[in-house]
């Protein structure tokens, strides 16, 4: 009883934050917002049983992913968003759209998936089993995953190094 | 299994007490800090205000609550306040999962000497290390002033470059315990090799993780020489420039409790916790593992203060080359070569 009120409790937060971080206008808000929505999945992620995922979430979300977005918001001093015409028609199309979706989604889930719900601390919790799938069952995918991910750094790496013509100029002086 | 009501109640009275001597430990570490430094530069320190100067933090909480609290006008409001109170929470919440003994019995009550054992508990305190650094950046963003916002920059770069060296540090601990619960790792560290060189983790080959962790917590913490957020030469005092009163006494609070939660965590996953020598009746051997314990703490963060008393600042530069260039592939050799005895010896 218990894990169902502090479920949708904290389901309701998540869903306000999300809401919240699109109609803010101030994009130090929304990016609080976004913590806010992190922080209460790592909730429902522990209401569900699975700590070790729950942990991973706030610490690799909520803890660095966003503090980066905050600290490139501070560092470009970003002002708030201001309205254009082009915003206006995306606000008409989008909540109608995304309405539609949103019920597409939930009625595909619930009477096409087969898929049944989960009880409340039902998920495969303890570190030791998560290891043993990541590194034993999905050992491939996990391993893609990573060079998938050395690619990126790759290239952000590439993109903020200065084009070769600077580094000469300067070593010129 | 206890009833409902009991673990509620012990529960509460955990916190309570907990949090009391959480809080009294802030203020004397201050005094401790002041003391020390002191009688590194050959000064004296507080010595007015009670015998030795010991009641000098209770003056100074009298003192933050009468100063006047000025809200500069050019703030950010709702952040300028917000700042300060996520800094302090996040600080005292990480004692939570926190042991500092073995398990007693108090009227038929057998609990653990730790407000809540849970299984991901290091985990845990690495999530709410890792949230705590929205305290000093809001602060620095939100005060609108050019040297909070670049005390707010500088702690949020080092406090996401150092996490990197310091979780990797801590892997090492791991791998060797093979759990996250803080109680199962010390709990791994008892007994001794060859009868005399106790099995903490630091003499199981994790000597270099010890160096690693230390030199990242400093980081984390923005202690000198890693306190560039606050570099009164640079920044006048960096993140907490606009704070007065109570505001600036809660950033202060927040620093000494992660520097609390830091020597609380080196002794528990690198000094053997609580392990040391028992004698005595049972009444002082139920004590004595408490007291090993806050003895580590103790010495940490005297090493802490001396480091604070010798050392001058990094450059910021250098801060940043030394986190990623040297820390960085030193954790992840001590992380390879502890995995590989580990592996070759199973």
């Amino acid at each position: 009883m218990l894990h169902l009120v502090l479920f949708l409790t904290f389901g309701a937060i998540c869903v306000a934050g999300a809401v919240n971080l699109l109609v803010q206008r101030h994009p130090i808000n929304s990016a609080l917002s976004l913590i806010v929505v992190m922080g209460s999945l790592a909730v429902e992620y522990l209401l569900l049983g699975a700590e070790f995922v729950a942990a991973v979430q706030v610490i690799i979300y909520a803890g660095a992913i966003m503090v980066l977005f905050v600290f490139v918001i501070m560092l470009l001093n970003a002002g708030e968003e201001e309205l254009t015409s082009g915003s206006r028609v995306a606000l008409l199309l989008g909540i109608p759209g995304m309405l539609v979706s949103s019920v597409l989604v939930a009625w595909v889930l619930l009477a096409h998936s087969g898929t049944t719900a989960v009880p409340a601390g039902a998920l495969p919790g303890p570190p030791k089993i998560i290891g043993w799938l990541l590194f034993h069952d999905f050992l491939l995918p996990f391993e893609v995953t990573s060079v998938l991910i050395l690619i990126a750094i790759m290239g952000a790496v590439v993109l903020a190094s200065p084009p070769e013509s600077v580094q000469q100029s300067k070593k010129e002086g | 299994m206890v009833s409902v009501e009991s673990f509620v109640i012990g529960s509460i009275i955990k916190t309570a007490i907990a949090l009391l001597v959480l809080l009294t430990a802030v203020a004397y570490t201050v005094w401790l800090e002041r003391k020390v430094v002191a009688h590194i530069q050959n000064r004296w320190g507080p010595t007015r205000v009670g015998p030795f100067g010991l009641l000098q933090p209770l003056a100074d909480g009298l003192k933050f609550f009468f100063k006047e609290d000025i809200t500069p006008p050019h703030v950010y409001k709702l952040l300028y306040i917000a700042a300060p109170v996520i800094a302090v929470t996040f600080a005292l919440t990480s004692i939570s999962v926190i042991p500092i003994g073995n398990w007693i019995t108090i009227n038929g009550v057998r609990t653990p000497l730790q407000i809540t054992d849970v299984n991901i508990g290091l985990l845990i305190i690495l999530g709410i290390t890792s949230m705590g650094v929205y305290g000093v950046a809001l602060a620095g963003w939100s005060s609108n002033s050019k040297y909070s916002l670049l005390g707010g920059l500088r702690a949020s770069a080092q406090m996401i470059s150092y996490e990197v060296s310091l979780g990797l540090s801590l892997i090492g601990v791991l791998i060797l315990s093979g759990s996250f619960s803080l109680r199962e790792i010390v709990d791994a560290q008892g007994g001794t090799f060859w009868g005399f060189i106790p099995r903490w983790n630091i003499f199981q080959g994790q000597i270099f993780a010890f160096f690693i962790y230390l030199t990242a917590a400093f980081a984390e913490t923005n202690r000198i020489p890693f306190d560039l957020p606050e570099a009164e030469t640079e920044l006048v005092a960096g993140y907490h420039t606009e704070y007065s009163s109570m505001k600036f006494a809660m950033f202060f609070m927040a620093e000494y409790a992660n520097m609390i939660t830091v020597a609380c965590l080196a002794s528990l996953l690198f000094l053997g916790g609580w392990h040391g020598p028992l004698f005595g009746p049972p009444w002082v051997q139920s004590i004595l593992p408490v007291f090993w314990f806050v003895l580590r703490v103790f010495g940490f963060l005297f090493v802490y203060i001396w480091i604070r008393g010798t050392l001058p600042r990094f450059r910021y530069d250098q801060l940043m080359a030394f986190g990623w260039k040297f820390l960085l592939p030193l954790a992840i050799a001590n992380l390879v070569i502890t995995g590989l005895i580990v592996a070759l010896k199973s």
